[in-house]
């Protein structure tokens, strides 16, 4: 996701008008060439491997390497094409887990995204109005955490959560609490991985948002008598929404699919769509229907997102 | 977890390369092995003794060995399934036939083991036994005496009776995280045959394990070592051998905790580590020299008293620790290897079944 965004924006300026010199027609190439590289990394990396794991979804499940039956070869295309069926995503429907899975896994990717939005948006904010010799190094605190591998760093958190972890000790020696504290393996420790995990993520499209605002308007307002909070929301908020939706986003999606986090931190009863995917397919090695799962998880991600992809590009051709 | 094996997948990927790009000069061979499992002076051993590089690799359960056998291409010479997963290999054609004329020492093989596994590989002509043992319980001997007033468990019904784990609640219970392993034993308790798929026992054995659910803390399959050997749960249903490191790590930390091991009285599931070569294997003839290496007396002993799990091979034992050796529950008596039971694995339809009722169990969906 941030690869695209980052490769399609170089995209957008080399598109730029070219100044009519004799090399125009170079430049042109050249655009166009840069505008690929974008198309070609989600034809290798995101189509034709969704095209492998949807194909799997249509076959049924066989005692061999690899564990299912052939769908479609490149000969007996239509053949194949005539005995297609769709049994494994009846089947998801048949059982209300699949569902559960999926409305838990959201649930959970929309708290956790709430709460980082609200931890992220000061820091940001912050970091903005910070003088400009030192905003640098502040992103690079933001960064440095990714130094750091992050299987490494979520099991970081189990040692300060757990009953006679840190974070107990330190406060049962101060004497705020009598007894540990249970959050290893409860939800709560799920939402505090979650956020720590992609706070960056959070923090930085904000922040690119916010740097970018004219501060001159809020003292306009200030000056006109709009209250510092009702110039924040009318002002300030309104113009880091673009930055708003992208760190969402960039919290939400991953986090829907989240495995490792609720494994490790979460406790047996978490429902995540993550783990009952890994079930299916190393349990009961039906890659068939942990393909189907897959699947339906893309859709359910992609469908709102392309919906509000075009509802945002018509709301800022009306702003035009 | 995931991430973790992929890392080491790759990493064991550019090892292979690396060492096939050696070529004559350096033989190689690649093991693949659950995790905390050999001493590893043996793998050094190995070496130095044929000259062949051992490029060892660790898993934890046996879904993921699996899944990357069934892929194909995995680039390994040796894996350990354990038998009720290595069978249903065998049938999707992973492995290839042993080739008896390169293992002599197969005589060392004890026939109380290789007669039992022959249920999982008939005539013993793709695997040879590593380790095996017993799904029983581990408990903190102090802990479970101030909650239970005993000074020794025997029976599962400490288990399986929710009055009784329920005192034990608050200081913890550790499950293993594994079907095939817990439905079995949760169906001998209940007097019936721990094979069975019918729907009227596992619904039995649903309900039996619904009503101890609210007592158990995690369901896990590795975790409860540590756990158990730092005092922080009381008892764990896990695997033989695993208890007793957890027992070793706790008289070495000298923290005051004492970990014990129970096959408990209404009898126990056995099980079986084979070491097989996958069919596609890139070093047939240096994983015959590995495995008639491992089957050499003093070798399998050395790796049973690291791991404290008893191997099949009888003529080691005259090297194995005396301590392990005469502890019944890890080279069990005539009268307790009496109730052990093996199961097979499930056909597609029972699996999906029994991990439904697991994922059941587990998350209350």
């Amino acid at each position: 996701m941030a690869e695209t965004a980052v490769s399609s924006s170089s995209g957008l300026a080399a598109a730029q008008p070219a100044p009519a010199t004799s090399n125009s027609l170079l430049n042109a190439i050249t655009s166009r060439l840069v505008i690929i590289v974008p198309y070609l990394w989600l034809l290798f990396f995101f189509l034709i491997p969704f095209a492998i794991v949807f194909k799997i979804s249509l076959s049924q499940t066989a005692i061999a390497m690899p564990p299912y039956t052939p769908v479609f070869g490149v000969d007996g295309f239509f053949d194949a094409l005539s005995q297609l069926n769709f049994d494994n995503y009846v089947w998801l429907t048949e059982d209300a887990l699949y569902f559960n899975a999926y409305v838990s896994s959201v649930i959970i990717a929309a708290i956790s995204t709430f709460l980082a939005l609200l931890i992220a948006y000061p820091i940001a904010y912050g970091m903005a109005r910070a003088p400009t010799t030192i905003r640098p190094t502040l992103l690079m605190l933001v960064i440095l955490p990714f130094w750091t591998s992050f299987l490494i760093r979520v099991y970081a958190w189990i040692g300060i959560l757990k009953p006679e972890g840190l974070l107990n000790q330190v406060l049962l020696a101060t004497g705020i609490i009598d007894e540990p504290l249970i959050i290893l393996n409860t939800h709560i420790a799920i939402f505090i991985g979650i956020v720590y995990s992609y706070l960056p993520f959070m923090v930085l499209p904000l922040y690119s948002s916010l740097e970018k605002m004219d501060y001159s308007l809020i003292e306009a307002a200030q000056d006109l008598g709009c209250p510092p909070i009702s110039a924040f929301w009318k002002i300030t908020f309104p113009l880091s929404l673009p930055g708003v939706v992208a760190g969402c986003m960039l919290v939400f999606i991953p986090a829907v699919g989240e495995f490792v986090i609720p494994d490790l931190l979460g406790g047996s009863e978490t429902l995540m769509i993550g783990k009952t995917l890994w079930n299916e397919f190393f349990n009961n090695r039906d890659w068939p229907v942990s393909s189907a799962v897959a699947v339906i998880l893309l859709l359910l991600l992609i469908v709102p997102i392309m919906i509000f992809q075009s509802a945002q590009a018509r709301a800022q051709e009306q702003g035009r | 977890m995931i991430r973790r094996t992929l890392l080491l997948s790759a990493a064991t990927a550019v090892l292979a390369a690396f060492a096939g790009g050696a070529g004559a000069q350096e033989r190689v061979v690649n093991v693949y092995n659950w995790s905390d499992y050999i001493d590893s002076s043996i793998i050094d051993d190995f070496t130095k003794e044929t000259g062949i590089k051992v490029v060892y690799d660790v898993f934890d359960s046996n879904e993921i060995l699996e899944t990357k056998l069934l892929a194909g291409g995995s680039g390994y010479d040796i894996v350990v399934p354990t038998s009720n997963f290595l069978v249903r290999q065998i049938a999707a054609g992973v492995y290839q036939k042993l080739d008896k004329s390169k293992l002599p020492n197969l005589v060392n093989e004890w026939d109380v083991v290789t007669s039992r596994v022959q249920k999982y590989d008939p005539d013993n002509a793709y695997s040879v036994n590593w380790m095996w043992g017993t799904v029983g319980i581990g408990y903190n001997v102090e802990k479970v005496k101030a909650a239970l007033g005993v000074d020794k468990i025997d029976s599962w019904d400490v288990v399986y009776k929710p009055e009784n784990l329920a005192k034990l609640k608050d200081c913890g219970v550790y499950v293993l995280d594994s079907s095939s392993d817990i439905v079995p034993t949760t169906l001998k308790y209940l007097g019936l045959d721990p094979e069975s798929t019918s729907a009227e026992d596992l619904a039995k054995v649903e309900e039996t394990l619904l009503a101890i659910r609210p007592f158990i803390r995690k369901f896990h399959s590795s975790e409860y070592i540590n756990a158990l050997a730092n005092g922080d749960i009381c008892l764990a249903v896990g695997w033989s051998g695993d208890i007793f490191q957890a027992r070793d790590r706790a008289a070495e930390a000298d923290q005051g905790v004492v970990v014990d091991y129970v096959v408990p009285k209404e009898g126990a599931e056995m099980w079986f580590d084979q070491m097989a070569i996958p069919a596609d294997a890139p070093h047939v003839a240096e994983a015959h020299e590995f495995l008639n290496f491992i089957l050499k007396p003093e070798v399998a002993a050395k790796a049973t008293n690291y791991v404290y799990f008893a191997n099949g091979n009888k003529a080691s034992q005259e090297f194995i620790d005396k301590e392990i050796l005469d502890n019944p529950a890890i080279y069990p008596d005539a009268a307790t290897l009496e109730k052990l039971f093996t199961v097979s694995p499930y056909d597609s339809k029972s699996q999906r079944v029994v991990t439904r009722l697991w994922t059941k169990v587990v998350t209350g969906q």
